[in-house]
């Protein structure tokens, strides 16, 4: 019987191939507890980082909690945005163009070599390089010689930066091509930091298991799975581990994750989802977070669209004016935002009330303003969004309180993921607004106003440009300290009022939690936990 | 038989070439730049860019990236990703094996507990053990997974504390057993019924009275006449299956945090990293491939009236 023969034959193969798979699952011999977490360690969910591990090419928040800790730079904020000297003695500056730094002595990096001012200008000379084509250079052009290494077309010209010079081993100085009252706090950002010499051998190599001068060793990384780090004995910054460790553990989405706290398996979850938010405080009590931080929301209109070129402000002022934010955040949103009162968010310096009431909900001025303003074209607006990010039902809210208030029609364009939503916004492709968002690098308006506003500003992809605007800016950037820069920069965003680059909306809030074997948790200013300070029970 | 397998492979050739070409192609026509995608909302110079997409090939014609995609595939080298700058192999290595045993464990079932379901209720069909069948397994059907996923995920393991909520990162079996259940339950539920079908209207053939007249002992009708001849289209739809569970699980894989091929090209399409969404495809139009022919190959097991020459 032939066909009987090759039934056995397909059986054994099933066999075979259900005992091989069993062999490659069979690892868990050792039977340790399902959290499998070293004693003293706390964990984590943070999910895979994008890129190998490289300060300089880090910019997306699961790569940065790993950097943090591992790495640290020359100065740090505290939770009220702040500035506290870490690997820093002082960072001080007479005329905010030439910056001396003199570094602590006696620090080092895990391997033992010492933290020189040449570590911090070897690294910062090589992340500028073009040729390394590190995702955060542009951090470093405000120091003189940036263009020799990082021309906007083609190979670098040298490999240094002529404006970063060591005065001994630990005092070096940083000469700006201008003046930038505010550079201490552009420090704080973890892309300055430094490098050890075993990192210029073998970068991917480092980016895989990087050695830093930062409260935490790096101990392993499990590839889209886990990455743990140790608390190192022999930091000696204010930011000091008060646990053993911690584990950064990767998870298929915020439900499971949050599912692992209340079993048990997991210390701290950074933002509790959608499906669980209105149950997380009961479930967590006092390990429930809910605390705001530096970021806002934002709906930025395309100045070169059809519906907002040549636009009369007092159209948008409408506009702002006809959405019921305390409303759409209480409900909507569940409490994770909080109504915009300017266009910064109260945690950085120079934040201030506006004088004025853009931001109030008022139906009847806002008709009003946009009928003054002569409307918009064909009576309808629409707003661009990533469909993947949550962001449709606020958008859906928002556009109906506008069509209430003020009888344009408004409806919300989505574009399938991020990177089309961003193509569409490189490409000068949106058709009316589109959701903006911006989390601060530093705590300074600065970053709020210029990065976003400034007609050259990289991120102004709403096109915004106003001569007006662009002056008072260079006038803070010309001040001699940070507080006449950061007055300067309140005057332009008074003035932002009458000109309305954006619609702000609202500040995020983080929505976290942690589990009853953990304590001390807080948030810093850009909404990440504060690592260093959690302690186990 | 050797020649009909061989034909059938070499048929496997075009049609290899041809997902892969399509996958590549769609991957190509989406909006969105792998490497514009890694800065966000932030600002990259077109130096650094372009650099970047020389490095990886991606200024190049579609042809010629495809070209030399097949080329290095052939080497067996999938490619690096752009992000991770980590060799796709790898990253396919990791998730592929926890898809592998979650989807086997959920074929097993699905034979298992499917077959015997549908053999029991089809023997006596119209009873009550019948119609409880169909109405258990149009349950399953309608219910969507994730609704299922956080069912089974609060009970076992909130309300009653037998198993962890989670799969952790060893992903032992024990561990699958939830979502195995979970991924299983619809295609149980599609082969309970049509076994059960099956069952009900061979019974009444002319060759199942010839045996019952021969006076064959019950367990031999039924085991061997009955479900021989039953199995054809329960066979049929196990074959794609098996395909079906190694791609499409990724809201179970989601629900219980497994750490598989489904969540890995979600992951991946969303980064537009195309070499290691055409990689994983690759890999289940092999397993769909070889699926199907296992499947052509047991019809002439089952029934040796169909024969291949």
């Amino acid at each position: 019987m032939r066909g009987a023969k090759s039934a056995k034959w397909v059986a054994g193969a099933i066999v075979v191939a259900l005992t091989a798979t069993a062999c490659g699952g069979s690892d868990t011999d050792s039977k340790k507890k399902p959290s499998g977490k070293p004693e003293g360690y706390v964990s984590i969910d943070v999910g895979e980082p994008q890129k190998p591990l490289i300060p300089a090419d880090t910019n997306e928040t699961n790569g940065s909690y790993v950097i943090q800790s591992v790495f640290t730079q020359l100065l740090d904020f505290d939770s009220k945005g702040e500035i506290v000297l870490t690997n820093a003695e002082s960072v001080e500056t007479e005329d905010s163009k030439t910056w001396t730094v003199k570094l602590k002595k006696g620090w080092k990096f895990h391997n033992g070599e010492a933290v020189t001012a040449q570590s911090y200008i070897d690294a910062w000379n090589w992340y500028a390089n073009v040729d390394n084509a590190q995702q955060n250079a542009f951090w470093f052009s405000d120091i003189k010689g940036y263009a020799d290494i990082h021309p906007e077309k083609g190979k670098a010209k040298g490999k240094e930066m002529s404006g970063l010079k060591a005065v001994d081993d630990t005092t070096f100085t940083i000469e700006l091509t201008d003046k930038v009252p505010y550079f201490n706090y552009k420090l704080g950002y973890a892309t300055f930091a430094p490098l050890p010499k075993v990192f210029y051998d073998d970068p991917k190599a480092f980016g895989q298991k990087p050695i830093g001068n930062g409260p935490y060793k790096f101990e392993k990384w499990t590839h889209k799975k886990l990455i743990q780090v140790q608390a190192w004995d022999g930091y000696q910054g204010p930011n000091k581990a008060a646990n053993k460790g911690i584990q950064f553990k990767n998870y298929a989405t915020v439900e499971a994750a949050y599912q692992d706290v209340l079993s048990g398996n997991l210390d701290m979850i950074r933002q509790v989802g959608p499906k669980d938010l209105p149950k997380y405080k009961s479930d967590l009590g006092s390990g429930a977070i809910e605390q705001e931080y530096a970021a806002i929301q934002t709906l930025v209109p395309a100045f070169y669209s059809k519906t907002f070129k040549d636009i009369d402000p007092k159209v948008l002022q409408g506009l702002s004016m006809a959405i019921d934010r305390d409303t759409i955040t209480k409900t909507v949103l569940n409490n994770t935002r909080t109504p915009a009162t300017s266009f910064t968010p109260p945690q950085v310096k120079g934040n201030q009330p506006l004088e004025s009431d853009i931001l109030k909900f008022d139906p009847v001025k806002a008709k009003k303003l946009v009928k003054e303003g002569g409307g918009v074209p064909e009576n309808k607006i629409s707003i661009q969004y990533n469909a993947d990010g949550g962001h449709q039902e606020w958008v859906t809210a928002v556009c109906e309180s506008i069509r209430n208030a003020t009888g344009v029609d408004c409806v919300g364009d989505p574009k399938p993921d991020f990177p089309t939503d961003l193509e569409a916004r490189d490409n000068d492709e949106v058709k009316g607004l589109y959701r903006g968002g911006w989390v601060a690098d530093y705590p300074v308006n600065v970053n709020f106003l210029k990065e976003l506003y400034h007609s050259k500003a990289e991120s102004n992809n709403g096109r915004f440009a106003d001569k007006q605007i662009d002056a008072l800016m260079a006038k803070g950037d010309k001040a001699d300290s940070l507080e006449e820069s950061v007055a300067a920069y309140q005057e332009v965003e008074k003035k932002l009022v009458d000109k309305m680059p954006a619609i702000p909306l609202w500040y995020y809030r983080i929505n976290g939690g942690h589990g009853k074997d953990v304590d001390n948790v807080k948030v810093d200013f850009h909404g990440d936990l504060e690592l260093t300070a959690v302690t186990t029970k | 038989m050797g020649r009909y397998v061989a034909r059938r492979l070499l048929q496997m050739i075009p049609v290899f070439i041809g997902s892969t070409l399509l996958v590549f192609l769609m991957m190509y026509a989406l909006p969105g730049d792998p490497v514009k995608a890694l800065a966000g909302e932030q600002h990259v110079d077109p130096a650094q860019i372009a650099s970047l997409k020389a490095k990886y090939g991606l200024d190049q014609p579609i042809w010629q990236q495809y070209l030399n995609y097949l080329f290095n595939l052939f080497q067996g080298d999938f490619g690096q990703q752009i992000a991770s700058q980590r060799p796709v192999a790898d990253v396919i290595a990791e998730a592929y094996p926890v898809t592998v045993r979650l989807a086997l464990f959920a074929f097993v079932f699905t034979v298992i507990a499917g077959i015997s379901l549908g053999v029991i209720a089809g023997l006596k069909a119209e009873s009550v053990r019948d119609r409880g069948l169909l109405l258990l397994t149009l349950l399953l059907i309608s219910m969507p997974s994730f609704v299922l996923g956080y069912l089974v995920q609060y009970f076992f393991a909130f309300k009653l504390q037998l198993v962890e909520p989670n799969v952790s990162i060893e992903a032992s079996w024990d561990e699958l057993i939830m979502p195995a259940a979970v991924l299983a339950s619809l295609s149980l539920a599609y082969v309970a019924r049509l076994t059960r079908t099956s069952i009900a209207e061979n019974l009444r053939a002319d060759y199942m009275r010839t045996a019952v007249a021969k006076g064959l002992p019950r367990r031999r009708i039924v085991g061997v006449h009955l479900m021989r001849n039953s199995m054809i289209p329960v066979v049929t739809f196990l074959g794609t299956d098996i395909g079906t569970l190694m791609g499409g699980a990724i809201v179970t894989e989601g629900v219980f945090n497994v750490k598989g091929i489904g969540l890995t090209v979600f992951e991946a399409l969303g980064r537009r990293e195309g070499a290691t969404v055409v990689g994983i495809v690759t890999l289940i139009v092999l397993v769909y491939l070889a699926a199907s022919l296992l499947v052509d190959l047991l019809y002439a097991v089952l029934d040796p009236r169909i024969r291949y020459a």
